[in-house]
């Protein structure tokens, strides 16, 4: 078993995992978050995408061990004060889920790469949100969601 | 599914991690993860213990030195394709680069880990042997380099001894005005390559001096087209030479899989030797 601290969302949880535990495993059933989601577990569909010290991640495609020390965002640190975040609040506005079971993943991916470039280009926003699956085809409204956020009339 | 148990091991140094590997029953090393954790969730994998490379920071990092561009073998993906080197000096790779996985991938892939687990259509292992990289791989018996192209000894192996691992590559770079492209054809973005095709083409006396066309995903390694390579050299860039090239394709002898049939992936090869070629052509900026 090993030691292991995650700052979460601003949050310090020290927990004691598997070697074997998935960050995704972790963050649910360790510290209690539950909005990140389980999908695939290999590393194919995104739903599980947190942001690693601000970058987006699969965490299913890593071990809790090794995120010891790291700072973590999911979905549950979007809102602020009880306050949607603007990508969710667009999310919503735009119709841009229906199950929202990729939802959460879609969110951190896109809070992720309009943070790195918020001028981020069509092309760049697209190949990006490529990355994640979303099994009721909304692909087109959450990119327009997304292009929202950044301040582009619907296309 | 969730990854078998094993026993988690975090050198610190690359002595240390040498030591590990040479000591420890059935280790594996941890690089990125991204196709290591899928084949441990699947049980793909059973090692009895995982030596994290993570927490070296020695074997990452990129470095221009004299001619040559030095990558650690645990730089992610993502690093390498936002150098400003690989983007001014090295297009191709970044072209390359930027249809390994997606976003959240490369930022935890290696450009070694890639290498390493060698995947027969992996982006990384064809535009390595294009690019003609140089290995740096250290062992309890020291440290030795390899070319890439001795690299692959067959299927997902690389010339690796059990008791060693890469360090790190070195890509020269180019000295002559050259060409060069990289593309694939993928079902979905982001997946690996049915076939992939990199060319490069230098330029002399309006002609084409030299030619070099490497194919993945038609063979259990990266395949180089040297009758085409040889065949074009001292001839006019044009359709029809590029045509001829791309015929050479006939001689492959790709495999049949789930995904497509072998007859498939020859047809594709050519198509993207064509391809490859005309862009490459158009990017040497010929006067």
């Amino acid at each position: 078993m090993h030691d292991v601290t995650l700052c979460l969302n601003g949050d310090v949880h020290r927990i004691r995992v598997e070697a074997r535990r998935t960050l995704l495993d972790a963050i649910r059933e360790d510290c209690g978050a539950t909005g990140t989601h389980a999908g695939c577990e290999h590393g194919v569909c995104g739903a599980c995408t947190v942001l690693l010290d601000g970058e987006p991640v699969r965490s299913c495609l890593m071990f809790a061990v090794q995120a010891d020390g790291r700072e973590l965002r999911t979905v549950e640190g979007l809102a602020k004060d009880g306050v949607l975040h603007k990508l969710q609040q667009s999310f919503i506005d735009h119709h841009a889920l229906q199950c929202g079971y990729c939802t959460p993943g879609f969110l951190m991916l896109a809070a992720g790469l309009i943070e790195a470039d918020p001028d981020l280009s069509d092309a760049a926003l697209i190949d990006g949100l490529s990355a994640n699956l979303c099994r009721c085809t909304g692909y087109a409204n959450i990119v327009a969601a997304v292009r929202a956020v950044l301040g582009r009339a619907p296309s | 599914m969730k990854p078998p148990v094993f026993e988690y091991h975090r050198p610190a140094s690359l002595t240390e991690a040498v030591d590990m590997l040479g000591g420890l029953e059935n280790a594996r090393l941890l690089a990125g993860g991204q196709s290591l954790m899928p084949m441990l969730a699947m049980r793909f994998a059973f090692p009895d213990h995982l030596i994290d490379l993570n927490r070296i920071p020695a074997l990452a990092g990129i470095a221009e030195d004299g001619g040559t561009l030095r990558v650690g073998a645990m730089t992610r993906q993502r690093d390498l394709l936002d150098h400003p080197v690989v983007r001014a000096r090295l297009p191709m790779l970044a072209e390359a680069l930027e249809q390994v996985g997606h976003r959240q991938t490369r930022n935890r892939g290696t450009v070694g880990g890639s290498l390493c687990h060698l995947d027969p259509a992996a982006e990384l292992v064809a535009v390595a042997t294009a690019l003609d990289a140089e290995l740096e791989i250290a062992g309890p018996r020291g440290a030795r380099t390899l070319p890439m192209a001795a690299f692959p000894l067959g299927f997902m192996t690389p010339a690796l001894e059990p008791d060693e691992l890469l360090t790190g590559l070195r890509f020269a770079l180019p000295a002559l005005p050259q060409g060069a492209c990289f593309t694939e054809f993928a079902r979905r973005h982001g997946d690996y390559a049915i076939v992939s095709a990199a060319a490069i083409l230098w330029p002399r006396d309006g002609r084409i001096g030299r030619a070099s066309i490497t194919l993945g995903g038609v063979g259990p390694v990266p395949v180089r087209l040297e009758a085409a390579e040889a065949a074009l050299a001292g001839q006019r860039a044009d359709a029809e030479s590029f045509a001829a090239a791309a015929a050479c394709c006939g001689a492959l002898d790709p495999m049949d899989d789930a995904q497509v049939p072998a007859w498939y992936r020859r047809r594709l090869a050519a198509t993207l030797v064509r391809r490859a070629l005309t862009t490459a052509w158009e990017r040497a900026d010929v006067r």
